[in-house]
């Protein structure tokens, strides 16, 4: 009651309705929202424009034409096969390997603690940095890694220059940068969860794989979750590593949404379909945040429920 | 100073002595090589500030964006005299090439206030004229207010200066009458040879004739050699792929990029002709180009020219230049040669790249600006880049003329006479509209899945140019 009174009547004598409390609690946050909105909805203006920086006689709205033209145009689905396509094999094998590593460290001990601080290495590289490494390493001519193949019987393995390797080749450096990623969330996970179940099961002579997917995995989900959300969206919107390795080729192999529409851009000036690309890719992001948060969600409910 | 010595510089400087008979008065005089020079600049700035109100616009201050290259640099090392001649100071930022456009796109297209002027190439004022970001210089170079008697206009080469000019009209002519002065030149680029002699003594080869010789030669090189690959030309998926090499022989061939038909575009690389040519060039890359070409920009095929990995390249004539100098492996052991594609053809046609000096629309004070373009692309600055800078290939004529210039190129075998070979030929081959880029950079996408047998050469141009015509129309050009 008496922090009631407070706010009724401040010391300042400056009155706070009720009514208005929670409005002006979030003014900081609608502030920092409108950095992000107003650039946002400009994006979305432009997008239902005929705008082009080199034609400026030109620019009027076209309304749907931008995204309409999409539906015909063979390099959108190009673009949208392979953004979805590089963002679910990196997620997957991402995910795969952190999580194999983390269960392998996941005993603490000094061994394992160093082994887990070295293998984060490659996430304190820039991106763009990591795959020109990678393109001097894969050089046919002098490349590591391209000796190494030649070793195995891969001669003349053309890495990020020949259509059928590109996605593989950018595909690992994806992996080499970003499972430490996934692995320092899920060892944190692993090593955060009950011991007690574990003792249990043990106890009971319960066989390691049982133990594994009925106890280990269903305990671990949300955080898989986690780390997949944060993976899944940051590789949609892949730029770097494809960029500064191949500028989207060879051919159309790599042109992703973030490529392409930088290209669209800076190089073609043409910003009504630059923006358009983002905006879908903004739709599909927010797609899929919000089937995890959802699921992430029910689970925690679930989680509580059984608590 | 003495008089004598006054004397002979003035006498040089109103073009009664030549270069190489002043320095050797100077010698006779006992004046060094060095100290010559220091006193041909000195002398230089007085006899330009005599003709002209140089000290105009003192104490204002120029802001530049430039990019990281030598040119950038001979400016770099000169920008005293400029200051000293007009009393601007002058600032700049530079960047490196594999950012520089997108600072100038992010800076004009925001209207940004902070440059007066910057580099750039002509291609790119065809986004940057229309967009409303440069200023047309025809303003300030006819008005003998503000520019010296001795700038020279005419001095230019006129396939270079009017590559730079352009009347905003999707396919209009470049440098007609009613064209817009979008930017000055300041060195430009010849695609020519650059090849290395001891490979090719060794392989028992001469230079290629024509495109068809170029293949065998490359090849056998290849063969020959050892531990080499033939040719080098870029192949990044870009537009800079195709305006080298590709575009200089595509056009020896009068093959064009795009047909112009009662004002409207449309693509041109769909004839018998283009198709024959791409199927050549494709199986050149195939057969002798290096491994990874699709990844390689004028870095790579430079880079291996110089470390003895390739045995030629079709490139820019100032890329096998820089090649022969500095730390490169190869140093010394280049040569240079004209390249004519087409055997009908009568010479070499070489696109063209040039660096030049543009002003924005948005810079705050354009009177000083231009005092800073006009010393810049002036003579005075040409001869000292060319003589003791690296500043190839000058754009202006008495430059070429210049007997010191050219004895400083004596020690590059065959470049004066590829420069000779090929200047009358020398302009862009592009035609000037806004998607340039589009364009190119979908051209350079479709050799490279040709290159990777993904598509066939006649299939692969068929689809660029449903493509390129689906997009000019989209665009209110077709």
């Amino acid at each position: 009651m008496a922090s009631t009174a407070t706010l009724r009547k401040p010391a300042s004598g400056f009155r706070i309705s009720r009514r208005m409390l929670p409005y002006v609690l979030s003014l900081p946050a609608l502030l920092v929202c409108i950095g992000i909105l107003i650039p946002f909805f400009t994006a979305v203006i432009y997008s239902f424009q005929r705008y082009r920086l080199s034609q400026p006689w030109a620019r009027q709205f076209n309304w749907g034409e931008n995204y309409l033209n999409f539906f015909t145009d063979p390099a959108f689905w190009n673009t949208l096969k392979v953004s979805l396509l590089y963002a679910g094999i990196t997620v997957t094998l991402e995910l795969l390997l952190g999580l194999g590593i983390a269960l392998l460290l996941q005993r603490r001990s000094t061994v394992n603690n160093f082994i887990s601080i070295m293998l984060l290495l490659p996430l304190m590289i820039a991106p763009a940095l990591a795959a020109l490494m990678w393109k001097l390493m894969t050089n046919p001519s002098f490349g590591i890694l391209s000796y190494l193949a030649s070793l195995i019987g891969l001669h003349d393995f053309r890495w990020a220059s020949s259509p059928s390797t590109a996605l593989l080749t950018v595909v690992l450096v994806d992996i080499w940068v970003y499972t430490p990623f996934i692995m320092i969330l899920l060892l944190a996970g692993l090593r955060s969860l009950p011991t007690q179940p574990f003792e249990a099961a043990a106890l009971d002579g319960v066989p390691r794989t049982f133990v594994f997917f009925r106890i280990t995995l269903p305990m671990l989900t949300p955080y898989i979750l986690t780390a997949t959300l944060f993976r899944l969206l940051d590789s949609i919107q892949q730029f770097d590593i494809i960029y500064a390795m191949t500028q989207g080729g060879p051919g159309n192999t790599l042109t992703v949404f973030q490529v392409e529409a930088y290209l669209n851009f800076f190089q073609s000036t043409n910003v009504g379909r630059s923006a358009a690309l983002m905006v879908i890719l903004w739709a599909i992001t927010y797609l899929l945040s919000n089937i995890f948060i959802k699921n992430w969600l029910r689970l925690r409910e679930r989680a509580r429920g059984e608590a | 100073m003495h008089e004598k010595e006054k004397d002979l510089i003035s006498a040089f400087l109103r073009g009664e002595v030549d270069r190489r008979g002043m320095l050797k008065g100077l010698g006779a005089m006992g004046v060094t090589a060095g100290a010559a020079g220091t006193l041909l600049n000195m002398m230089s700035t007085r006899a330009m500030a005599a003709d002209f109100d140089w000290k105009k616009h003192s104490g204002k201050t120029v802001k530049l964006l430039l990019n990281k290259h030598p040119y950038a640099d001979a400016m770099i090392a000169n920008l005293q005299s400029f200051k000293d001649l007009t009393g601007i100071d002058v600032k700049y930022d530079v960047f490196p090439e594999d950012v520089y456009f997108d600072k100038v796109t992010a800076a004009l297209s925001s209207g940004s206030t902070e440059y007066d002027a910057f580099m750039t190439g002509a291609y790119m004022t065809w986004t940057y004229g229309p967009a409303g970001w440069i200023t047309d210089l025809k303003e300030w170079i006819n008005d003998p207010e503000k520019t010296n008697p001795n700038y020279a206009w005419d001095d230019f080469l006129p396939g270079v200066k009017n590559s730079c000019a352009w009347n905003g009209q999707p396919g209009g002519a470049l440098g007609s009458d009613d064209a817009k002065q979008w930017c000055i030149p300041w060195a430009f680029e010849q695609n020519n040879i650059t090849y290395n002699k001891a490979m090719f003594d060794k392989a028992g080869v001469a230079v290629p004739k024509n495109l068809d010789d170029m293949i065998s030669v490359a090849a056998k090189l290849q063969k020959d050699v050892g531990g080499i690959y033939g040719i080098g030309v870029r192949g990044s998926r870009s537009w800079a792929t195709i305006h080298p090499g590709f575009l200089s022989a595509y056009s020896n061939f009068n093959e064009k990029d795009l047909n112009v038909t009662d004002g409207k575009l449309s693509a041109a690389m769909g004839t018998a002709g283009s198709k024959a040519f791409h199927a050549k060039w494709v199986q050149m890359i195939q057969e002798s180009g290096p491994k990874d070409w699709s990844t390689y920009t004028w870095y790579q095929v430079g880079t291996d020219l110089g470390a003895g990995a390739s045995a030629m390249i079709f490139d820019a004539d100032c890329l096998g230049y820089f090649m022969n100098g500095g730390d490169n492996k190869m140093a010394g052991q280049l040569s240079y040669a004209a390249f004519t594609a087409n055997p009908d053809a009568t010479a070499s046609t070489p696109n063209i790249w040039i660096w030049s000096l543009a002003m924005s629309n948005f810079s705050k004070d354009k009177d000083a600006t231009w005092y800073f373009l006009q010393w810049a692309t002036g003579p005075e600055h040409a001869i000292f880049g060319a003589t003791k800078m690296d500043f190839v290939d000058p754009v202006r004529q008495s430059v070429w003329k210049d007997e010191a210039f050219r004895t400083k190129l004596d020690k590059y075998p065959g470049y004066v006479d590829m420069f000779d070979a090929s200047a009358a030929g020398a302009s862009i081959k592009f035609t000037p509209q806004p998607l340039f880029f589009d364009v190119t950079t979908e051209w350079a996408a479709t050799l490279q899945k040709m290159v990777a047998k993904e598509v066939p050469v006649d299939e692969g141009l068929d689809q660029l140019v449903e493509s390129i015509d689906r997009q000019l129309k989209e665009a209110g050009l077709g």
